[in-house]
């Protein structure tokens, strides 16, 4: 009876333990799914998945890279002398994929391919894997560049559907993150410190009482119903005010995570602002200073690492937010050059695009490669925040 | 008299920039609540919606939000509960606890769409679940798992140390101390985090986009491998991407006046709970 009491105590004290490490764990889970799926993106093939590009037999040019190919096929590459190392001469031809004529049996179409590429020798062509003629034959396939990092983090054009060679630079997506998040953070902080201070410092238990959990209420507002108050009121505001062509930019996506990131901040910097010891205000007060020079020479200067800590977990959350950003920002993936144009962040790119991109593709993996982004710069928010924090309460006890 | 007049200055800003946050709040809760309040109606809470979702109702997103929310619940609460007993009442190593406590606070500040793509990876596809209420609420847990773990902590932190001595001192064993003394004491808190996440869960987005949501469904689940519609998502559907974006904005305020009443009520009853428990279980 009481032997198998202690057995069943042990198991229930086994959960226990498991469950202590299951955040543990599952962070390391998506580290390594995310991270997993994200670097085969650096083996994956830079061109359109199933596809192969192929030029005569007689072409001698070895490989060509994935901004050259997008060159020739925009008709800003003309030349064959312009690519590899000359081996080639004459004008290029270009033929797509989606100009092949339509066949009633598709095995022929091998033979109609070779036609094609035979008859032409400046041909550079853009063909699906399962035509391509099986064995010698006139049709030579180029060897298909993969996606080197260096693509992929200094590019600075996204343009993940474009055939025949998808562009994969994230610079203008991290641009756009950045821009917005720190916008909004900026106009964030001066008010969100404020109402922290007149909760910490000036506002009646009353006062205190109806306030804090409205703000809490604040947070719990979800994001989309921010976007959807975006989309409807802020930004035809943004536009009429502004005069814009488009409501639709990074404007309205930092006034819409400013207004979710409020609460985040009052309330971290709120805590900090309450955790001065009380003895540091008196000191203050006897010798005569007012409670406002108390408050901005004494008790702000002792909560800056926990306000610090504030405004770097607002950046966090404003940097990860998804779905309020993408209904407001217009999603244009372009350098952004100000604050008035429609710009696109990290996650939004992910929620509007994962849904198409075939399983397993390039698309597909930059995307995850984008969470792993996503994650890192979260991670390292998160991590100083707590950092900055503990620094602050080391000095506190020491003091 | 000068230093005077800067603190009054300071602090009547102070107190303004206070009542405009509030009053950001009260305008966006308004706005949303006056266009809502006229497309409420039964039919809209019980019918299917109809012509390309700009007519009809809401009631297969509903019915999914409410899946979802139960199925990820079910999974984060009682794994959250007994995470926060193991941090609180069996962590002695300092090191190791600073750890996890570190990793729960990450935990909870990775980006939902990270979650979403996670969740695609591992739920929907390596364990082949599919596109499920399965794979979208244990997505969801994961949101969920770090708020319960926290005010569980929070709740076991507050309870005096002298109601364990005297447990111990009855001749009861670390266990039924658990189960008997500071579980039911700490209930009321805990419950707390069960509401608080709730109308977190109900509200996400990013995380259900690949792992759950469908556009458009107009039947009730049969089973937990089934497909769902969610409110959230309804709404972005409807707010950016419907057949007729102006002959849906009605529904769209519905939706949206739907979703924050539901994060409205959990508030207000996380806050009842705290209250009403906590004084029935001081007065025992």
């Amino acid at each position: 009876m009481k032997w198998s009491r202690r057995f069943v105590e042990r198991i229930i004290e086994g959960l226990f333990t498991l469950s202590g490490g299951v955040t543990s764990l599952i962070i390391l889970l998506v580290v390594l799914f995310l991270f997993r799926e994200g670097a085969g993106l650096f083996t994956s093939p830079s061109l359109e998945k199933g596809y192969t590009l192929c030029v005569h037999a007689s072409n001698l040019t070895g490989e060509i890279d994935a901004r050259e190919v997008k060159r020739i096929f925009d008709g800003e590459i003309t030349r064959w002398e312009e690519v590899g190392a000359g081996e080639m001469t004459g004008e290029i031809d270009v033929f797509h994929a989606s100009e092949l004529p339509r066949v009633e049996d598709e095995a022929v179409m091998p033979r109609v391919l070779e036609e094609i590429v035979g008859g032409r020798r400046g041909i550079i062509a853009f063909l699906p894997d399962e035509f391509l003629p099986a064995g010698e034959s006139v049709v030579k396939r180029l060897a298909a560049g993969r996606v080197t990092p260096g693509d992929f983090f200094a590019g600075d054009e996204w343009q993940p559907t474009v055939s025949p060679a998808p562009r994969l630079g994230v610079l203008p997506l991290v641009t756009g993150t950045l821009l917005v998040s720190f916008f909004a953070i900026i106009l964030a902080l001066v008010p969100g410190l404020g109402v922290a201070i007149y909760l910490a410092e000036l506002a009646g238990s009353r006062a205190r009482g109806w306030l804090k959990p409205a703000i809490e209420l604040l947070a719990g507002i979800p994001s989309v119903v921010y976007g959807f108050f975006g989309l409807v009121v802020l930004v035809p505001f943004i536009q009429e005010v502004f005069d814009l062509p488009v409501g639709e930019s990074a404007l309205a996506g930092s006034v819409v995570l400013a207004i979710m990131a409020l609460p985040t901040i009052i309330t971290i910097a709120e805590d900090a602002i309450r955790g001065v010891p009380r003895a540091l205000r008196e000191a203050s007060l006897a010798l005569g200073a007012t409670r406002w020079q108390t408050i901005y020479r004494v008790v702000i200067p002792r909560a800056s690492s926990g306000i610090t800590a504030a405004a770097v977990l607002g950046i966090g959350r404003a940097v990860g937010e998804t779905m309020a950003v993408l209904m407001v920002t217009g999603n244009a993936a372009v350098m952004p050059r100000s604050l008035f144009e429609p710009v696109r962040t990290i996650p939004a790119t992910i929620a509007a695009e994962l849904g198409e991109a075939p399983s397993g593709g390039t698309h597909y993996r930059a995307l995850f490669l984008l969470g792993c982004i996503l994650f890192a710069i979260t991670m390292v928010i998160n991590l100083s925040a707590e950092f900055i924090a503990t620094r602050g309460q080391g000095k506190g006890e020491g003091a | 008299m000068n230093k005077k007049l800067k603190q009054s200055i300071a602090f009547a800003t102070f107190r303004l920039l206070g009542f405009l946050v509030v009053g950001v709040l009260f305008y966006i809760l308004g706005f949303i609540v006056y266009n809502g309040a006229g497309v409420i109606s039964w039919e809209f809470l019980t019918a299917s919606p109809e012509e390309g979702m700009s007519a009809g109702g809401i009631f297969p997103a509903i019915v999914g939000t409410l899946c979802l929310v139960a199925g990820s619940v079910a999974i984060a609460f009682p794994v959250g509960v007994m995470s926060g007993i193991y941090i609180h009442e069996y962590l002695r190593n300092k090191w190791v606890a600073r750890v996890i406590r570190v990793m729960t606070n990450n935990l909870g500040g990775i980006p939902s769409i990270v979650f979403g793509l996670f969740g695609m990876a591992l739920f929907v596809q390596a364990f082949g679940f599919g596109d499920s209420i399965l794979a979208g609420s244990f997505t969801l847990a994961l949101l969920a798992l770090p708020l319960v773990i926290r005010t569980t902590e929070e709740a076991l932190k507050a309870i005096p140390g002298s109601y364990r001595a005297g447990s111990y001192a009855l001749g009861a064993g670390k266990l039924q101390t658990i189960f008997r003394v500071t579980l039911p004491v700490a209930m009321p808190n805990i419950l707390t985090g069960l509401i608080l996440s709730v109308g977190r869960v109900s509200g996400e987005t990013a995380p259900i986009l690949f792992t759950v949501a469908a556009y458009f469904l107009p039947r009730l689940p049969s089973g937990i491998f089934d497909q769902v519609m969610a409110l959230p998502y309804h709404l972005y559907v409807i707010a950016t991407s419907g057949t007729d974006i102006e002959a849906s904005r009605p529904m769209a305020y519905g939706t949206a006046l739907v979703l924050v009443a539901i994060v409205l009520v959990m508030n207000l009853l996380a806050t009842a709970t705290r209250l009403r428990l906590g004084k029935k279980t001081k007065m025992d």
